[in-house]
């Protein structure tokens, strides 16, 4: 039989090394027996073995105590995922959580895949201990309450906590770095952690005693815990799940769980059964003006106007309608489809990636975009949500037609000399009918009304279009379309 | 009025924000150099419970409850008779650092009744959360509400000091919202979400700039934490189809980090336009289930809810009760099946899939196993095949399948 004895309970080098040896000499699990300095059992300490003995093995052994043997000659590979485990899991109360460790060890020389069969005893077992120490810590972090002893900037920080697993060296760094300007230390029954605003220093630990008993700010702490408390809304259960009643004697606040659930249900009731108050008369400042309908269809107007249009159903689902931009009597108007993600954000036209590229292809045909009057045939984006994105929906004729009366408006506002379609549903708008690009594309149409029309391509085409072949050769039509406008608005500046 | 009577007033105010997250920011504490506090960066801490349940992490007040709006859904509403209260903006510093420095809290959660105007107010709000970092070096954690309609520059001030900004969306449909709440407007709502979007998307991408060209200056920050909102449920007469619809598209639309569901509470003094009843606790549980099922489980907002009842049933949950209504899809082989579907399998949450894929690559999963994986034996072995189990054909077709699931009514007491 291997007795080992570890340094402390969270003496997980002293673990490691005893177990390398261990396995090296291919030691079965169940000829060894784990235990920590001081806790022996009385039989070994009856024994007569003074603690500093070095060893206190029955047999002949190699591994007396772990830190006083040399070097290892050997070692082997275990995966790192068993060395995170065993690290945390050694924190765990249980005086088997050596062997348990030493079990799954010695297993995966055999089968290294072991730590991947989340099935596994050994690993289930070690997996939940371990997941246990975590919330242990994890509720420390949480439910350490700090007294403050003195005044600041002079003053000490105390908290008494009694963790359930050996989590005080594990949990101390959290405290570090939170509140490195203060003095403080953790007592525990278990070991003490104390930070001078430099290192953690580790004590053994101490009574509840040796904490302070108050802090000034706990009456005002208590009066936000009973007001924040909505007594319409008792779950018991959900607060003793996540704050078990083990930990509520060292919290301030727990005194009062029980009287607030006790009135809980008298003042939810008194607060139902209360006659209703009947609304004051609201006291608005500023009355919205009833609009009166603007006379002139000036573009101001119009924008404001269809602020909250409704023609559609479109703008339930929008962020707000997406107008025309640019000089009001701009000689050139492009219009494209409908806004997009970015547009929809930001309330502005063309300012996403078909914007980006819309931009582009304008500049090298030789088109300043800042002359133009740039806007959409339909004025919300119509999409659908997908996760964290939103798919782009082409919008259908009855859309189409609904917004017409926008675009048309905005046509006899600006009375550009050249209307530009980019796109099918572009082109459906202004020439009022089904027009197919590619037989109508890159020559001028007389409207009726005045304008000229050039259709072309919408650019965000050019983004869908999957080989860098096809891409260019389409951007070099679209940038020729382009051209169209610029030779035309060379022509009415030099008019 | 003292600083505690203030705090009762203000808190109590507070408390129908069910949002109190303190996690996923960025990774900051006060080590090296002068200042206070840290972030937990992934998980957030809760440092108390109420006994309604919910999670106290941060110190939630508002600044004032006094409030020009008179919102009936809402007990700070202007023609309200609760008392009114005013913190001075060093009062809530103080009381954050107060409460930070005993391990109370992970930080403030600050809100405000609209007082003079939106732009005098967020400047308000703004003020505490400047102070406490530029002249407190406060690294704990800050929510603040973004009033719509504030000035973008006070915006982008806002996240600079804020690890999360919030909007409340309010109500599911734009009608109820015009009816309880006269002076908000959805579409104002909705454009400063728009607008907070695109500056966390520019934030987002000035950082990965700025990772490639380390060089740079620093970027400016933006509310690491992102944005969330919160809807009241019961209030108003939307279904969970309408909800859940409008989820989906808040969170496709700006980004939110969440959408918190509040169910609708009686409050001090309410309203005679609301319904004066218990609020719906369970609603509001399936609620968050079926939220879950639609940003980790690959649900589709359309698909959660049974369309002929437009409403979560209260008895089961949503993805159980949506097996039911699909029976033609199981019984799936829990060895062969893929993610998406093993993560339809109710019981089977996200830790137990991956562990399952993980697992069952080097040793098939038996149903002794589903306890280690933390699956619940009775839903999950309807609906599955394992080496050692497979369903009889009856169980899956038979109407008494949905039964077993059914809660067992309740005696509700022996006379006598």
């Amino acid at each position: 039989m291997h007795r080992i004895r570890l340094d402390s309970d969270t003496d997980f080098g002293g673990w490691r090394k005893a177990a390398r040896e261990l396995v090296l000499a291919d030691v079965a699990p169940a000829d060894i027996t784990w235990s920590v300095t001081g806790d022996e059992p009385e039989l070994f300490g009856a024994a007569g073995l003074a603690p500093d003995a070095g060893s206190f093995a029955e047999t002949a052994t190699p591994f007396v105590h772990p830190t006083q043997s040399p070097a290892p000659a050997q070692t082997f590979n275990v995966p790192a995922r068993f060395v995170e485990l065993a690290q945390i899991a050694i924190l765990h109360r249980d005086p088997q959580r050596f062997a348990y460790l030493y079990q799954l060890l010695w297993r995966l020389r055999a089968n290294p895949e072991l730590m991947h069969i989340a099935t596994d005893p050994d690993v289930a077992r070690l997996q939940a201990m371990a997941k246990a120490v975590r919330r242990d810590e994890h509720k420390m972090h949480a439910f350490v309450r700090f007294r403050e002893i003195g005044r600041e900037p002079k003053s000490r920080y105390v908290a008494w906590f009694e963790p359930e697993h050996h989590i005080v060296e594990l949990a101390a760094p959290f405290f570090a770095r939170r509140f490195a300007d203060m003095e403080w230390s953790i007592l525990t029954p278990d070991v003490c952690a104390h930070w001078d605003g430099h290192r953690v220093a580790i004590t053994p630990g101490v009574t509840k005693a040796m904490a302070p008993s108050e802090d000034r700010l706990e009456e005002t702490w208590l009066t936000y815990y009973a007001s924040i408390f909505n007594p319409a809304r008792l779950k018991t259960k959900a607060m003793q799940a996540e704050m078990p009643k083990k930990y509520w004697r060292n919290l301030p606040e727990a005194v009062l769980i029980k009287p607030l659930i006790d009135h809980a249900e008298r003042k939810a009731h008194a607060m139902v059964a209360a006659e209703a108050t009947a609304p004051k008369k609201p006291q608005r400042q500023d009355q919205p003006m009833k609009r009166a309908k603007p006379k002139a269809d000036t573009l101001a107007h119009l924008r404001e106007e269809a602020k909250d249009c409704r023609a559609c159903d479109l703008w339930k689902d929008a962020t707000q309608t997406v107008f025309g931009e640019g000089p009001p009597h701009a000689t050139v108007m492009l219009v494209g489809e409908q806004p997009g993600d970015k547009e929809d954000l930001s309330g502005k036209p063309f300012v996403g990636p078909a914007g980006q590229m819309l931009d582009r292809a304008l500049a090298e045909a030789g088109v300043d975009r800042s002359k133009t009057y740039v806007t959409n045939a339909v004025k919300h984006f119509k999409f659908v949500p997908r996760g964290k994105i939103r798919l782009h929906q082409k919008p259908n004729t009855p859309e189409i037609k609904a917004c017409r009366q926008w675009v048309e408006r905005e046509l006899a506002a600006v009375q550009p000399l050249l209307v530009v379609a980019m796109g099918a549903t572009a082109a459906q708008s202004v020439l009022g009918k089904v027009t197919p690009i590619n037989n109508t594309r890159g020559r001028l149409i007389d409207r009726a009304d005045g304008p000229q029309v050039l259709v072309t391509v919408h650019p965000s085409y050019l983004l869908r279009l999957p080989d860098a072949e096809a891409k260019e050769r389409e951007y070099a039509r679209f940038v020729d379309d382009l051209k169209i406008v610029a030779a035309h608005l060379n022509k009415t500046q030099a008019a | 009025m003292d600083v505690q009577r203030k705090l009762a007033i203000l808190a109590d105010a507070a408390k129908y924000d069910a949002s109190c997250a303190s996690s996923g920011t960025e990774k900051r504490d006060s080590q090296g150099g002068k200042g206070l506090g840290s972030t937990a960066p992934g998980m957030g801490i809760c440092h108390s419970y109420a006994p309604d349940g919910r999670c106290i992490s941060l110190l939630k007040v508002l600044l004032t409850n006094a409030c020009a709006y008179d919102c009936l859904y809402c007990v700070n509403r202007a023609s309200s008779n609760v008392p009114r209260a005013r913190f001075t903006i060093d009062e809530v510093v103080q009381l954050t650092l107060d409460f930070y420095r005993r391990n109370y809290i992970e930080g403030l959660f600050l809100s405000s009744g609209i007082i003079r105007s939106a732009d005098y107010t967020m400047e308000q709000i703004v003020e505490v959360a400047r102070c406490l970092r530029e002249e407190h070096h406060f690294r704990g954690y800050i929510h603040l509400k973004t009033i719509p309609e504030a000035d973008d520059a006070l915006i982008a001030k806002a996240g600079r000091y804020a690890d999360r900004l919030s909007i409340n969306i309010e109500m599911p449909e734009e009608n109820s919202l015009a009816q309880l709440a006269p002076e908000k407007n959805v579409r104002a709502i909705r454009r400063t979400m728009g607008r907070l979007r695109l500056k966390l998307d520019e934030a987002t991408e000035a950082k990965a700039e700025a990772r490639k060209a380390p060089t740079r200056a620093k970027p400016p920050r933006f509310a690491p934490a992102g944005q969330s909102t919160q809807m009241i449920v019961g209030a108003d007469s939307a279904t969970d189809q309408t909800i859940l619809n409008t989820s989906a598209n808040l969170y496709g639309s700006y980004n939110l980090k969440r959408v918190y569901y509040s169910a609708f509470s009686p409050i001090p003094d309410s309203s005679r336009a609301l319904p004066l009843q218990a609020p719906p606790l369970v609603r509001e549980h399936r609620l968050y289930q079926a939220d879950w099922l639609m940003r980790f489980y690959g649900f589709d907002a359309g698909e959660i809810i049974d369309p002929a009842a437009g409403m979560l049933s209260l008895e089961m949950d949503p993805k159980l009760a949506w097996a039911l209504r699909h029976r033609e899809r199981f019984p799936l082989d829990v060895n062969r099946a893929s993610r998406e579907e093993l993560l339809r399998i109710p019981g089977f949450g996200r830790k137990a899939v991956d562990r399952i894929i993980d697992t069952r690559r080097h040793s098939a999963i038996r149903s002794t196993d589903l306890a280690k994986l933390h699956i619940p034996r009775n839903k999950a072995l309807p609906f599955i095949v394992l080496p050692d189990h497979r369903p009889p054909a009856y169980q899956l077709d038979g109407a008494r399948l949905a039964e077993r699931f059914r809660p067992k009514a309740q005696q509700l007491g022996f006379g006598f």
